[in-house]
């Protein structure tokens, strides 16, 4: 273990301090501030490839620890460390800052260096939640990360953005305060903050159902599940490409990870008790939102809708378990449903992400997102139609893609636990392929639908290289999902180890 | 009684403040209209070097002074340095905006000195007496303060209220007094806590007690502005000059802080089951009713004063989990709150201009374009009022939530952080008026603001918010020794 590594530090405060930096230098000196934004993008994403490198694959534990105390009355310190579960999101939320100031670039024409910092700021933030130990350093990140959001969605969005960005806002805030009672309940009970210690604490079950409802209520709304899930289609909707892209491929993992770190190992016997109750959401969200999706009429909306259905497969990959341990008292078996759902986090990080950025391009182009204002893309546009159809089919789960790895892992763990669960989790087989490809068809195929799309010209360079690096990603991982997945291993196992030990 | 000349020194603070201020008055006679800004310089000169003053005297100890009706100890120190420091920062903020409305007169610095020697009297104060003589002298000041624009008919009703107001609320604390003076006989703080603990089984005595205690509570909560004791609060701060306001909304919290932890905690903690509940109630109406009004609020100087009453609200609950460490955070919202509502008025005053009051909110519409950094620090203000991370309003409402938390209070915590929540659209919506909205009309364009005193002084002071909250552990570690 390389504990004395300030590696994660560095992840945090480059960007911000980068963030800082473009703000300094302003629009005033042209291109600079993009330049300037985009060196501390790429110098991140170095930096995280460093610690994906340097990370130990063999042990549990948690890695680049580095511990200060910080305030010191209340026993809270500044804790960072990474294990299997967090580094890859590390990974990829340095990896979409990239992508996302490239995609920026020429598009934001107004306050041009403040929309760059305040992503480079955010992506520091992000960082900060996915490497904090100490419960109050999470929450920090966690809702200071609501800022430059706020400002972004509030600032470069559609026309209805002011309404999106402050409902985006007190939904998460609502959530994310009774998180904070809960923690500093757990505080009270331990007088520590620190997350790791919190899973060795014993808690009765009424108190541990109160405080797995307080930590639902927060991650619920971040993933977003249903039914607190209406701020993200508003939100989706409204922010401009960038915005939809970190929001999409990093944000919603944040719900996610929260409960592998914090609802599944601290409260494990609420988690246990509470499974068929988790199940049933997750898969209203699969079947019911997959729906849902099929009847919109704008493009962002729908994929916004199938984010909330691919991320209803991540939380039931996460309660699978439960029900396999009650039924043949083991975990045998059960590792594959949350690493499934782990790996259709990545993914979905990735296939969001190049949805999100191809609606970008029609929309830089015609300024619209109504798929009936296309048809007939494919003839003036076709490279891009040939990267929106494998991004498509990869949305809809197409093996060898990304977006089938984890689809497919959660189903075979579903199998284990109930056949009619797996049954319903498969239908989004069905119903991502129809209403993803249903929508390519009317906006691509077909004949050339207005003057518009007459007129359109096809992906410039930077387009290109973007949508090329997004597609080398979804098929590298399609192809070859292994690197990823041995990453999580020993940590997952861990993970389910201790939530078969109950902590009455 | 003996006069005992060798105690003067331990209030060195007050002597120096005094006679400062008592050679203010006297320059003023002497200075030009023109050269008025001496007396503005040697006003927060007089208050640094009472806070030096102050300082040089801490000794970590606590010493009663003349015969028990001065009290000196650590809390003390650090509440009168905050208030001094914090005073300075606004009369720094009101020279530009006095001046443009011919308020700039050494009326103005004087009753502020005089208001901060009663502030720093109450603070100190161990007898009921002592304590009265340092509110008056506090509210006097202000009342006056509020009245100071005399052809303004907006604040001289203003200033009538909060006379009127004020003198009924001194009259409640008065009578409550004098019945806690007669149920134990003396009106040394100490003393009458001793007479309560001994006399607890007394049944007779302890009706005359709690009737005493509603009354002080009720007293208290008028001059803490907290509700259902909150009406003066809207209109004062919206009628009175801004710069006046600013004055108001700041150190005299902390002081007010200071009476409710002389009398409640020192003198009345025998009593502390009984007072809690009505800080309970104090406190959730507080919450509510501050969070929600300040929605409906179109004028910045209004919303700031129901935020206020909401920050008494959460500032309360940590009095009111009558632990230690709750003081401690009560301490720490009280100095916070106090520097970031400081910012708060202070923003107002910046952008105010001759003839062009900036407390609309909609006079901030697309701010964001015209002072891009202003509005950087407008938005550290409000998110800290809001209590979000990283700035110290997350600090102080933690802070003092985990007190109501480790005394089983949870249900108090829950409602505390949903109310913060509706309150947190609230500063929201100004941040959405400056970063969002299309500017229009001619408002603050007319004028650049540059770097002026003004500006240099809120850029400060929401640095200081902001660094407070990536670094509270210093702050907090200060007022856990000044209490424990």
């Amino acid at each position: 273990m390389s504990s004395d590594s300030s590696l994660l530090s560095l992840l945090i405060w480059i960007p911000i301090v980068g963030g800082l930096l473009t703000l300094a230098v302003g629009d005033r000196r042209g291109a600079f501030g993009r330049v300037t934004a985009l060196t501390f993008a790429m110098i991140t994403l170095l930096i995280s490839l460093a610690l994906w490198n340097g990370f130990d694959r063999t042990t549990h534990l948690m890695q680049f620890v580095e511990m200060v105390p910080w305030i010191e009355p209340f026993n809270i310190n500044y804790h960072l460390g990474v294990d299997g579960i967090s580094m890859p999101f590390i990974v990829l939320t340095s990896f979409i800052t990239v992508i996302v100031v490239i995609a920026g670039w020429e598009v934001i024409q107004d306050r041009n260096s403040q929309y760059m910092a305040a992503f480079l700021m955010m992506t520091g933030l992000m960082n900060g939640v996915f490497a904090a130990l100490d419960a109050i350093l999470f929450y920090v990140f966690w809702e200071a990360m609501l800022i430059p959001m706020f400002v972004i969605i509030g600032v470069w969005g559609g026309p209805n953005r002011v309404y999106a960005t402050i409902k985006f806002f007190l939904y998460t805030f609502l959530g994310s305060v009774f998180m904070l009672i809960s923690l500093l309940w757990l505080y009270s009970e331990s007088n520590t903050f620190s997350i790791l210690a919190y899973h060795d604490l014993k808690i009765g079950m009424t108190a541990q159902i109160l405080i797995f409802f307080a930590f639902l209520l927060a991650f619920a709304v971040k993933v977003p599940m249903w039914p607190v899930h209406t701020w993200l289609p508003d939100a989706h909707v409204e922010a401009p490409t960038g915005g939809s892209v970190v929001l999409a491929a990093i944000m919603l993992k944040m719900g996610a990870y929260g409960f592998l770190r914090f609802s599944l190992p601290i409260v494990p016997d609420a988690s246990s008790e509470l499974d068929t109750f988790m199940i049933t959401l997750s898969l209203i969200a699969v079947v019911y939102i997959g729906f849902v999706a099929l009847v919109q009429q704008d493009m962002k909306k729908l994929i916004a809708y199938s984010s909330i259905s691919h991320m209803g497969f991540v939380t039931l990959g996460f309660f699978i378990p439960f029900m396999i341990f009650k039924q043949s008292g083991s975990m045998e078996g059960a590792a594959i449903g949350v690493e499934g759902a782990l790996a259709q986090m990545i993914s979905h990080g990735f296939i969001s992400g190049a949805m999100f950025l191809s609606v970008g391009v029609l929309y830089d182009r015609l300024h619209s997102r109504q798929i009936g204002d296309y048809g007939g893309v494919a003839n003036t546009m076709p490279v891009f139609a040939a990267f929106m159809l494998f991004f498509s089919m990869a949305n809809a789960g197409l093996p060898g893609t990304s977006g089938f790895v984890g689809e497919f892992m959660v189903i075979l763990g579903a199998f284990r636990a109930n056949f009619w669960i797996a049954f319903l989790a498969a239908t989004t087989l069905i119903l991502g392929a129809a209403y993803t490809l249903w929508m390519y068809k009317r906006v691509v195929y077909g004949k050339v639908g207005n003057e518009g799309v007459a007129g359109l010209s096809d992906m410039n360079k930077r387009e290109f290289l973007i949508m090329a690096i997004l597609a080398a990603a979804v098929l590298g991982m399609g192809l070859y999902p292994a690197p990823v997945i041995d990453v999580m291993h020993a940590s997952v196992d861990h993970l389910l180890q201790q939530i078969t030990v109950s902590k009455l | 009684m003996k006069f005992d000349t060798s105690q003067l020194s331990a209030v060195a603070p007050e002597i120096t403040l005094l006679t400062l201020a008592c050679a203010v008055l006297l320059v003023d006679l002497f200075v030009k209209e023109e050269s008025r800004i001496i007396t503005g310089l040697l006003t927060m000169g007089s208050l640094l070097v009472t806070a030096v003053v102050v300082a040089a005297g801490m000794s970590g100890e606590t010493q009663l002074l003349f015969d028990g009706s001065i009290v000196r100890d650590p809390m003390g120190d650090v509440l009168k340095i905050a208030v001094l420091l914090i005073t300075t920062m606004v009369f720094l903020y009101s020279g530009d905006y006095q001046k443009d409305r011919e308020l700039y007169r050494g009326e103005y610095f004087v009753l502020g000195l005089f208001g901060v020697l009663g502030m720093m009297i109450l603070i100190s104060a161990h007898s009921f007496l002592t304590l009265y003589l340092g509110l008056e002298l506090m509210s006097l000041s202000m009342y006056v303060m509020v009245a100071l624009q005399r052809d303004e008919a907006r604040a001289s009703e203003a200033a009538m209220k909060y006379f009127v107001l004020g003198a009924l609320a001194s009259g409640m604390l008065l009578y409550g007094i004098s019945m806690l003076y007669g149920a134990t006989g003396s009106l040394d703080i100490g003393e009458v806590a001793i007479a309560i603990q001994s006399q607890s089984s007394n049944a007779d005595l302890n009706l005359v007690l709690v009737f005493g205690l509603v009354f002080v509570v009720s007293g208290t909560a008028f001059k803490l502005g907290a509700v259902p004791f909150h009406m003066w609060v809207p209109d004062v701060y919206q009628g009175a000059p801004t710069s006046v306001t600013t004055y108001i909304a700041s150190a005299p919290k902390i002081a007010a802080f200071a009476m409710v932890m002389r009398l409640l905690v020192d003198g009345l903690n025998g009593m502390i089951l009984d007072w809690q509940p009505m800080l309970i109630i104090l406190a959730l109406l507080s919450m509510a009713l501050g969070n929600v009004i300040a929605i409906a609020q179109t004028n910045l100087k209004r919303m700031l004063a129901y935020s206020g009453i909401s920050h008494i609200g959460f500032l309360l609950l940590g009095v009111l989990s009558g632990t230690e460490a709750g003081y401690e955070s009560a301490m720490f919202y009280a100095i916070t709150y106090a520097l970031t509502s400081a910012g708060g008025f202070g923003m107002i005053l910046l952008m105010s201009r001759k003839g062009f009051e900036a407390e609309e909110i909609s006079d901030y519409k697309g701010l964001a374009k015209r002072h891009p950094w202003y509005a950087l620090m407008m938005l550290i203000l409000m998110f800290s009022m809001a209590g979000v991370p990283p700035t110290v309003g997350f600090y102080a409402k933690l802070a003092v939530l985990q007190q109501v938390v480790s005394v089983d209070l949870v249900w108090l915590a829950v409602a505390a952080v949903f109310f913060s929540v509706i309150g947190a659209f609230y500063y929201l919506r100004v941040i959405k008026t400056i970063y969002f909205d299309k500017a229009e009309g001619e408002g603050m364009s007319v004028e650049n603001v540059d770097l002026n005193p003004v500006g240099i002084t809120l850029s400060l002071n929401a640095m200081v918010v902001l660094a407070l909250g990536l670094f509270p552990a210093q702050l907090m570690l200060i007022c856990q020794s000044a209490i424990g």
